[in-house]
């Protein structure tokens, strides 16, 4: 485990890291499928960089030294089971844990260099920044367009025309324009749970965001709902950085490149998506994703 | 066994239909009764004359109807602002000692009896000035809406998906966009039930006026003096030795019931019709 830690630790603090480096380590670890490469060789700029993170619940602790990298145009997937502390840690990355009374944070989370968990940080600026979307699709309680432009106004004072480019911009590229064109001035709660759930992503690309979260968005979804909900990830990926938490290990499997897998708070692997699925390191990833336990 | 827990759930179940028809049939009963003695007086004139001196036939209680709406009117004016504000800090910030005190007061307010807040309203209101008003027996019936407003717009706030709120703060909406904009419309079926309800509740109320609105034969508008109100009407009828009197506070009980009625309706339907909003909707 702590070899591990070490290991992720380098390669989200050293991604300059020379190949010489990487070949001291012991082969399996890096021999993942030829041709791929690894997370610290990545072109990929990084945009969060997530040290030392610890997290509480009162007197629990529930993440325990986290140290990741989120890279720009990549789907990060993080999987575990119930109660591992990857939902919460979504959370921390647009700050929404401070709704909530008696919870608190150690270590850093640098958004292109700059710690957003330093007091004094612009909490609507950063979430202007970070969209997020929740299991439950959470549709405004307003007729469809108003969900998207809710997001729009708070930032940008448009005329009418622009509004509804905008709106218009954000449906299709969330895949829902053509079946909602119609039904604008409808009530976004009228839509079926998938588009419900793609008006949601709509609403959170809408205000240009530069990173997604997205918390288990389709595990309330059927299986063709899912199937939209994952062709609309990858479309999205070239132009965000996606962190997605799942429990679904074929999702994960399918929509990422990097995939976190956790475990009672701590951060057990983490590497590319193929090798965490044909060659994890330790054990307990293994265990977990061929379903031996969570 | 089978046959045992078939027996078991059919006396449940026989013993839960036997209760319901029970309390059903308890309040069909009232209301017909009061129905049957009600109807003789009600008319046209009823609802539109003002009452006459005892020996005069006909009058009515327009005045006590005029009334009733004005002081229950002045009284929800003064109550939902107050109980929304309340109602939303507690929905939206309810936790931690403060909050709990100040759902602990409301619960302890809602139990005062009515008769002592009419004789508070008394003392604040009416004794400094000398004069029994309607405005006094606004300000009692707000104190008694005032734990209902706060405690339903609570609720209705409490049981919006909090995913909802976090969904709102998630794009960056600051606090006051996210309760005024999203929360609020959320929770709106059940608040404006909630309102509905209170009104519904101090409609019937009396205690409180005995010393504050205090009655009036006359037509009078002004809220800064005594004033009749239907309920009042009901009761000085109803206490006096004359039997056409008698019949009034019948007619009168009879209205009340309709109206406190009709307000039960209106928060359903409007709860239903608010609530089912958008059809098709999954889940």
């Amino acid at each position: 485990m702590a070899a591990n830690n070490r290991h992720a630790h380098n390669m989200e603090h050293q991604p300059a890291m020379s190949t010489a480096q990487i070949g001291a380590k012991p082969p399996v670890i890096f021999a993942a499928t030829p041709g791929n490469r690894s997370v610290a060789q990545d072109e990929a700029p990084v945009k969060v960089q997530i040290r030392n993170l610890n997290f509480y619940y009162g007197n629990f602790q529930a993440l325990k030294n986290i140290n990741l990298t989120l890279r720009d145009r990549r789907v990060t997937a993080f999987i575990g089971p119930s109660g591992c502390g990857k939902s919460t840690l979504l959370r921390i990355l647009n700050r929404i844990y401070e709704l909530y009374p008696g919870l608190r944070v150690e270590g850093e989370v640098l958004l292109d260099g700059e710690n957003i968990l330093a007091p004094g940080v612009d909490l609507n600026r950063l979430r202007a920044k970070i969209g997020m979307v929740f299991q439950k699709p959470t549709p405004f309680p307003m007729s469809i367009r108003d969900n998207i432009a809710f997001g729009i106004r708070l930032y940008e004072k448009l005329p009418q025309s622009e509004l509804d480019d905008r709106i218009e911009l954000a449906l299709q590229r969330a895949a829902l324009w053509d079946e909602v064109k119609d039904k604008l001035k409808q009530s976004g709660l009228s839509l079926s749970g998938g588009q419900q759930q793609r008006l949601c992503i709509a609403r959170a690309i809408a205000v240009k965001p530069e990173i997604l979260l997205l918390d288990e968005p389709a595990s309330a979804l059927d299986p063709i709902s899912t199937q939209r909900i994952e062709e609309l990830i990858d479309e999205l990926k070239p132009d965000y950085c996606i962190a997605i938490v799942t429990h679904n290990m074929q999702q994960a499997a399918r929509a990422s490149d990097y995939t976190a897998f956790m475990y009672l708070g701590e951060l057990i692997e983490f590497d590319e998506t193929e090798t965490i699925f044909t060659h994890p390191k330790e054990r307990r990833t293994e265990d977990y994703i061929t379903g031996r336990f969570g | 066994m089978p046959a045992r827990r078939r027996l078991t759930g059919g006396i449940w179940v026989g013993a839960s239909a036997v209760c319901a028809t029970g309390v059903a049939a308890v309040l069909l009963l009232i209301m017909a009764y009061i129905a049957e003695r009600g109807i003789g007086a009600l008319s046209l004139s009823y609802l539109i004359h003002v009452p006459r001196p005892i020996g005069i036939p006909g009058g009515g209680v327009a005045n006590g109807i005029v009334g009733s709406f004005i002081i229950v009117g002045i009284a929800a004016l003064m109550a939902f602002p107050i109980g929304i504000f309340v109602g939303l800090y507690l929905g939206v910030y309810g936790y931690g000692p403060r909050a709990e005190g100040l759902a602990f007061v409301a619960d302890v307010l809602a139990g005062v009896p009515s008769i002592a807040i009419g004789i508070y309203a008394y003392t604040v209101l009416v004794e400094p000035f000398r004069q029994f008003s309607a405005v006094s027996a606004s300000f009692a019936f707000a104190v008694l809406m005032l734990p209902l407003v706060i405690r339903a717009t609570e609720g209705a706030i409490k049981v919006v998906p909090r995913e909802l709120r976090e969904a709102a703060t998630a794009l960056g909406a600051p606090d006051h966009r996210v309760v005024g904009k999203i929360l609020l419309a959320a929770a709106r079926p059940g608040i404006v039930t909630g309102l509905l309800l209170a009104l519904a509740r101090v409609t019937g109320e009396t205690a409180p006026l005995l010393f504050t609105a205090f009655g009036s034969q006359f037509w009078e508008l002004d809220p800064t003096r005594p004033m009749a109100e239907l309920s009042l009407q009901i009761f000085n009828y109803a206490i006096s030795p004359y039997s056409e009197w008698h019949e009034q506070a019948w007619g009168g009980a009879l209205l009340l019931i309709f109206a406190v009625f009709f307000l039960s309706l209106l928060a359903r339907l409007s709860f239903l019709m608010q609530k089912g909003r958008g059809p098709g909707r999954a889940e």
